[in-house]
């Protein structure tokens, strides 16, 4: 065949899209409008796409397990961790995170583990929600 | 001024190290006689980003994460090739599991590749239906990496001794299904890229690369393949588990019965290769299915494995066919938590200089098509840029040798 695409091209016509479905079924006017407008049951959100599981999303940190062996600290590539020398724990930095998981795996009692979350998109690298101790 | 004294002069167009075409910073001069390209040459230096020396100043478990930023697509190569230095140097059993799973991810990672890479070139030639079409394949085949790996690009796989994360039972079932769509789909690709008559239009006869200037300008990976150069690290000096598996040189006489060296080889070869990675795949997983569980690292105590770096001492050559080429990693370790000394080369590297005979004689057109074709990775192939005080200084040839023997000298010590 001369040009093969074409049948390609007409079929994807009627094909429904590959990529994942936009959060609501048309762009809203104003997004913070229609999120304000989920809070109160208004409107409903096509749920995003679920994470494979052993996702490495955002660090859970039991501060209560932590025995304060600096391992974590030894092997971080990004220089997330920094000690607390006064409690000895240990403070994570999210902004710095390259979700490796290498601390979770070094960690000798098991008080750090990688959650779901991969929403961490902020202006301010010492935000609240940012910062795990 | 008379006809008789008027010559005729070529012109001279610089493009880049910032231009809209190039999406990496590198800097081509073109001598152009009207639309046909008399003389060619390449600029390098804009993207120097010091990861070497970052490197060597941390321990070889950080570094493994380093390498992997070197590039976004060969995120497993680069530190593989860094873990296969340093077992050398410590004298570190894989174990069988680990060689199999560091196959099915190499693998994995040159489906992405050239898939991307396909999509890439049609996209420069102006055809990005198919572009769109060999992403969605491309999609796939992420969505698979993010489900062995935990992510789609920076795959976070690799432990020097093996790999971190295991192929269990439960995970066979989601491979299979994927290793189908991908062999469905690349009968279509196939048919795509090779018989339809735009692709035959921009891509035969164009970047003409023979066989002899392969060889002498050592060009690496499909680049030299497509020229008929039988080269490729996997067969010719196995790692992992690749020389217990059965697989071939892709040459593009496989499907055409000869070798022409322009880009449409180029692209046959990638496209080859991509079924020969299924194929691969298929392999392992069947080995691995059949293999008892065990061992996916030599010593999973990471506390213990750094002591163990910190007492070695000597130098190593980590080597593996990356989907570009060859890459080439080089340690020295010498009893201190950190290397004495780390040095990467990217198979861009050893792909520039067959630019200069691809593109003579082509159009000012072609020079997208033909630069893509090599599969061009500026940013892992910087390695120099030198800026004391504000300056920036051009080193000469005779300079840089200098250095270079100092710097061997200082290594032997």
């Amino acid at each position: 065949m001369k040009f093969s695409m074409i049948p390609q091209v007409i079929s994807q016509m009627v094909k429904k899209p590959f990529t994942n479905a936009f959060p609501s079924k048309y762009i809203p006017p104003s997004v913070t409008d229609f999120l304000k407008d989920v809070e109160n049951g208004k409107a409903t959100m096509i749920p995003p796409i679920k994470t494979p599981e052993n996702f490495r999303g955002k660090i859970k940190y039991d501060t209560e397990k932590c025995i304060g062996c600096k391992l974590c600290i030894k092997v971080c590539p990004s220089g997330t961790i920094e000690f607390k020398p006064e409690d000895k724990k240990v403070r994570f930095y999210m902004s710095r995170c390259t979700f490796c998981s290498q601390c979770n795996d070094v960690c000798p009692v098991n008080c750090i583990s990688m959650s779901d979350e991969f929403l961490m998109a902020n202006t301010d690298k010492y935000a609240e929600e940012l910062i795990v101790e | 001024m008379s006809a008789e004294t008027m010559e005729k002069t070529s012109y001279k167009v610089p493009i880049g190290p910032i231009h809209p075409a190039l999406k990496e910073p590198v800097m081509f001069e073109f001598e152009l006689d009207g639309e046909r390209i008399q003389n060619a040459d390449v600029y390098l230096g804009h993207v120097h980003r010091t990861i070497e020396w970052t490197g060597m100043r941390r321990n070889p478990i950080q570094i493994l994460y380093l390498a992997e930023r070197i590039c976004g697509i060969c995120s497993y190569c680069h530190p593989m090739s860094f873990a296969l230095a340093v077992e050398r140097i410590a004298g570190i059993e894989v174990p069988d599991r680990a060689e199999y799973l560091r196959v099915v991810h190499a693998e994995l990672e040159r489906i992405c590749s050239h898939t991307l890479w396909a999509g890439v070139a049609a996209h420069e030639i102006g055809f990005d239906s198919v572009l769109f079409l060999t992403w969605q394949v491309r999609e796939k085949a992420l969505d698979l990496t993010e489900y062995l790996t935990g992510n789609r690009v920076t795959k976070a796989i690799t432990m020097i001794g093996g790999v971190r994360r295991d192929i269990t039972k439960e995970m066979v079932p989601k491979i299979e299904e994927t290793v189908t769509f991908l062999k469905n789909h690349f009968e279509k690709l196939k048919k795509i890229f090779l018989d339809d008559k735009t692709f035959q239009m921009r891509s035969q006869g164009c970047g003409i690369l023979s066989k002899k200037e392969a060889l002498q300008l050592c060009a690496v990976g499909p680049t030299t393949r497509a020229s008929g150069v039988k080269k490729d690290v996997r067969i010719d000096q196995p790692y992992f588990a690749f020389g217990e598996l059965d697989f071939d040189y892709v040459t593009p006489d496989i499907l055409t019965d000869e070798i022409n060296g322009d880009v449409y080889d180029r692209i046959i070869v990638r496209l080859l290769e991509v079924k020969q990675s299924i194929d691969l795949i298929e392999q392992c997983v069947e080995q691995l299915t059949g293999m008892p569980e065990g061992d996916i690292v030599a010593e999973p105590k990471i506390a213990k494995l750094l002591n163990q770096l910190k007492k070695i001492e000597g130098e190593g050559i980590g080597r593996m066919e990356a989907p570009r080429g060859e890459v080439i990693h080089y340690v020295k370790m010498n009893k201190k938590e950190h290397p004495y000394s780390w040095k990467v080369r990217a198979p861009t590297y050893s792909n520039i200089l067959p630019w200069i005979p691809m593109l003579k004689g082509e159009q000012i057109a072609d020079i997208p098509i033909v630069a893509a074709s090599t599969d061009p990775c500026m940013s892992c192939t910087n390695r120099v840029g030198i800026i004391k005080n504000g300056n920036k200084a051009i080193l000469s040839n005779e300079e840089l040798h200098r250095l270079s023997v100092e710097k061997t000298r200082r290594l032997m010590q």
